[in-house]
C-alpha cells in the first residue's frame, strides 16, 4: 500500500511548494505540476491551500485539476505505462496491441494493478507516428511495439 | 583528429533504442581504447533509418550508419566506420541518401545536423543572421517581410502570420505577449517535437523576433506535457540563450527587452486550440474562449498577443535572413514556402519530410512514402491528424496546398499524413472521430460537447445494421450542425473525418452481411 501523508504535512509540503511558484505570471497550472511530481498525484487537501495563496475559489482550483487528464487524484501505481491509441498507432494494429497488453497485465485502462506495479492509460499521440505503435513507460519513449517488446515492458513493471 | 560521432537524442531515434546504441558505442569505444567525441544530435527525420549513427570523416564528411542496433556497434568499429569504412548499414553521406537528398530543408535546415544545445553550431550554420537583421529594422519593416513572406500558420488554420503580427504591433498596451504554441497533439504529427529537441534555438530565435517586431517583451512556449524531451531540451535552450545575451534585457546587444519561459500542458488535447490555451496559460480550464475579440487585441492576460505555432515562428529566422522574395519564390498559389510534411502510420519510409507546397498526395504517398508498412494497397490517407479528412486513392492527384485540400473537403491542417492499408474500417474511424472529440471537448459549446457523444451513438446504430441509411442521414445533419455551430476546430472539424469516411468509403458503412447478422 501507498503511504498517504498526513493533511498537515500535506498542506507544509503545498505551501512550500506553492511559495516557490507564486510568482509566475499564471501560477496554478506550475503549481499543480509541482504538487503531482511531491505527491504522486494531487490530494484533496492541498486544493484549500492553493485557493487560499491564490486568492481564488476552491471550487476554481477543483474544476481546473479536474480539466485536465494529467492530474491523478489518486496515487498510480510504481510504473505508469501509457499506450498511444491515436490514428498513427490505430494503422499500425495499436486496437490489438491494447487488447495483448490488457491481457497480460489484467487491468483495463485507467487503472492500476492490484500489486500496485503498473497503471495502464490511454494517451492520443506521442509523436512517434513513424514508428509506430508506440508507448511510454515511466517517461522512457518506446516505438514499433510488438510480441517481444510487449513481453519486455510487462516483465519490466512486475520486477 | 578526434573522431565525431552523432547519435541522434531525438524522441523518436530514442522510441527506437538509440540509447542503447549510444551505450554500446560508449562501451567499445573505452574497450578498444579510442577517444572520440558523442554528440547527441536531433533527428533529420528519416526515421526508417533511424537510430542513424553518423561519423564525421577527415576525407569524406560525414558519413551515415543506420538503422543501427546494439548489436551491430562491434561490427562497426571492425569495419572502421571511424574513418567511414564499409558495413551492411552504411547508407554514405546524408545529404545523398534520397529521402532527404529529395527535400527541400529551409526550416529543419539544421535539424539533425548540429548539436542543439551548442549555439556556436548553430551560427555556424547560418543561425542568427535573422534576428541580427531584425534589430537594426523598424519594427513595421519587419513585420512588411514577415507577411511579403506569404508566411501563414502552420498550425493548421493557414492564417497569414504577417497580419497576426501587425494587428499587435498596431494594438497600444503595457504589455505584449508572443505565445508559441507546443501542444502538437494531432496524431501523425512530429514536426514541432522534432524542431524543439533537434534545433531549440531557431524557435527561440523566431520568437525573439516576433517580441522585436511587435514589442512585446515576454514570450511562452506552451508545450504538451507528453513532450517530455522537447520539455528538456527547450528547458536547456532557453538557459544558453539567456547566458549568451540572446534573450534579456538587450536582445543580442540591442534596446530590444525580450525573455521567455517554458510552460508545460497538463493532457488536454482542446488546448491546441488558440484560445483555450491562453486560458490554460492564464492557470485556468483550458476553455474555448468566444472570438472577438481575437488574442492579437486582447489575448494572455487580456493583453494583445502573437500566438503562432512552432514552425511558423521557426521559419521566420530564414525569411529575416534571406528576405521575404527568397522564401515566397517556393510554394503554390497562395501556399508559400515550404511545409514539413510528416509521412506516419502504416508507411515503409516513414518520417518528416520538408518541401515547396506542391506536392501531390500520391507523391507523397507512393514515392516517397513508398506505400504500406504491411506491403497491402493503400485503402485511406488522413491528412491533418484527427481533424482532417480521409482522402481515398481516387483524390491522390490532390496537390499540398491550402485552397485545393479545401476545394476537396479536406484540410492540411499541421501537414500530418497518416497511411492507412486495405485492412481498416472506415466505419470504425469515423466513429473514432467522435469518440476523441467526446474524451476531448472543453464543454463550452452545445454541438460539439453533446453532438460528439451522439455521433458516437449514432454511428454505432449503423454498425449494428439498425435503419443504416437513416442514421447516415441523422449523421450528415448532425456534422452540418457541428461544422456550422462550434467555437472551435475541435467541435467544427470533426465532420471532416467523419463525412470524408462516410462519402468516398460507403462500402464500410452498409448493413453486415447476412450470414454474420444470421449467426
Amino acid at each position: 500500500m501507498t503511504m498517504q501523508p498526513a493533511s498537515t504535512e500535506i498542506t507544509s509540503r503545498t505551501a512550500a511548494i506553492i511559495q516557490e511558484l507564486k510568482g509566475l505570471e499564471g501560477p496554478l497550472l506550475p503549481i499543480l505540476h509541482g504538487i503531482q511530481e511531491e505527491f504522486g498525484h494531487v490530494p484533496q487537501d492541498a486544493l484549500p491551500v492553493i485557493a487560499e495563496a491564490l486568492n481564488i475559489s476552491k471550487a476554481e482550483v477543483h474544476g481546473v485539476v479536474t480539466f485536465y487528464h494529467d492530474y491523478r487524484s489518486h496515487p498510480a501505481g510504481r510504473h505508469v505505462l501509457k499506450l498511444c491509441q491515436a490514428e498513427a498507432c490505430q494503422s499500425m494494429g495499436s486496437d490489438a496491441i491494447a487488447a495483448k497488453l490488457k491481457q497480460l497485465l489484467g487491468i483495463g485502462f485507467h487503472e492500476t494493478a492490484r500489486d500496485g506495479s503498473v497503471t495502464l492509460e490511454p494517451v492520443y499521440c506521442l509523436g512517434l507516428c513513424a514508428c509506430a505503435p508506440s508507448a511510454m513507460l515511466d517517461g522512457e519513449v518506446i516505438g514499433r511495439l510488438d510480441d517481444e517488446k510487449l513481453d519486455e515492458i510487462v516483465a519490466e513493471v512486475r520486477s | 583528429m578526434i573522431p565525431r560521432i552523432y547519435i541522434p537524442g531525438d524522441s523518436g531515434a530514442l522510441a527506437l533504442g538509440a540509447e542503447k546504441v549510444a551505450k554500446a558505442i560508449e562501451k567499445e569505444l573505452a574497450d578498444r581504447g579510442i577517444e572520440a567525441k558523442i554528440v547527441r544530435n536531433g533527428s533529420r527525420g528519416a526515421y526508417f533509418l533511424e537510430p542513424m549513427v553518423e561519423v564525421a570523416t577527415t576525407d569524406k564528411g560525414r558519413v551515415a550508419y543506420g538503422p543501427v542496433k546494439p548489436s551491430d556497434v562491434k561490427s562497426l568499429f571492425d569495419s572502421g566506420f571511424l574513418t567511414g569504412g564499409h558495413h551492411k548499414r552504411w547508407l554514405g553521406a546524408p545529404d545523398k541518401i534520397p529521402f532527404l537528398a529529395r527535400q527541400t530543408r529551409l526550416t529543419f535546415a539544421r535539424c539533425g545536423l548540429i548539436n542543439p544545445l551548442s549555439l556556436d553550431h548553430y551560427k555556424a550554420h547560418g543561425g542568427l543572421k535573422g534576428l541580427q537583421n531584425a534589430v537594426a529594422m523598424a519594427p513595421a519593416e519587419i513585420v512588411k517581410q514577415v507577411a511579403e513572406s506569404g508566411l501563414r500558420g502552420r498550425g493548421g488554420a493557414g492564417f497569414p502570420t504577417g497580419i497576426k503580427w501587425k494587428t499587435v504591433l498596431d494594438t497600444t498596451a503595457d504589455k505584449k505577449y508572443i505565445v508559441c504554441n507546443a501542444d502538437e497533439g494531432d496524431s501523425a504529427t512530429f514536426a514541432d517535437r522534432m524542431i524543439m529537441e533537434g534545433d531549440p534555438f531557431v524557435l527561440i530565435e523566431g520568437m525573439a523576433i516576433a517580441g522585436v517586431a511587435t514589442g512585446a517583451t515576454k514570450g511562452f512556449v506552451y508545450i504538451r506535457s507528453e513532450y517530455p524531451h522537447a520539455v528538456a531540451m527547450m528547458q536547456k535552450a532557453v538557459d544558453v540563450a539567456r547566458e549568451a545575451g540572446l534573450l534579456g534585457v538587450n536582445v543580442l546587444g540591442s534596446p530590444n527587452a525580450f525573455d521567455m519561459e517554458i510552460r508545460v500542458g497538463a493532457g488536454a488535447y482542446v488546448c491546441g486550440e488558440e484560445t483555450s490555451l491562453l486560458n490554460s496559460l492564464e492557470g485556468k480550464r483550458g476553455v474555448v474562449r468566444a472570438k472577438p475579440p481575437l488574442p492579437a487585441i486582447q489575448g494572455l492576460f487580456g493583453k494583445p498577443t502573437v500566438i503562432n505555432n512552432v514552425i511558423s515562428l521557426a521559419s521566420v529566422p530564414i525569411i529575416m535572413d534571406k528576405g521575404a522574395a527568397f522564401y515566397k519564390d517556393f510554394g503554390m498559389g497562395r501556399s508559400r514556402g515550404t511545409i514539413p510534411i510528416q509521412i506516419a502510420g502504416n508507411v515503409r519510409y516513414g518520417g518528416l519530410f520538408e518541401a515547396a507546397f506542391g506536392m501531390t498526395l500520391g507523391e507523397i504517398v507512393d514515392d516517397i512514402g513508398g506505400g504500406t508498412a504491411t506491403g497491402r494497397p493503400v485503402k485511406a490517407v488522413q491528412v491533418g491528424g484527427p481533424l482532417g479528412a480521409y482522402f481515398p486513392r481516387a483524390l491522390f492527384d490532390t496537390p499540398f496546398d491550402y485552397e485545393a485540400f479545401a476545394a476537396r473537403d479536406g484540410l492540411i491542417g499541421h501537414a500530418g499524413i497518416t497511411v492507412f492499408d486495405d485492412t481498416a474500417d472506415m466505419l470504425k474511424q469515423a466513429r473514432f472521430a467522435m469518440e476523441f472529440c467526446a474524451i476531448e471537448s472543453c464543454g463550452k459549446c452545445t454541438p460539439c460537447r453533446i453532438g460528439s457523444t451522439r455521433g458516437v451513438e449514432t454511428i454505432d446504430k449503423i454498425a449494428r445494421g439498425i435503419e443504416p441509411e437513416k442514421q447516415i442521414e441523422l449523421v450528415t445533419d448532425l456534422c452540418n450542425t457541428m461544422k456550422f455551430g462550434s467555437l472551435c476546430a475541435l467541435g467544427g472539424f470533426t465532420p471532416y473525418p467523419v463525412m470524408s469516411a462516410i462519402n468516398h468509403f460507403r462500402d464500410d458503412f452498409k448493413p453486415a452481411p447476412v450470414a454474420e447478422a444470421a449467426e
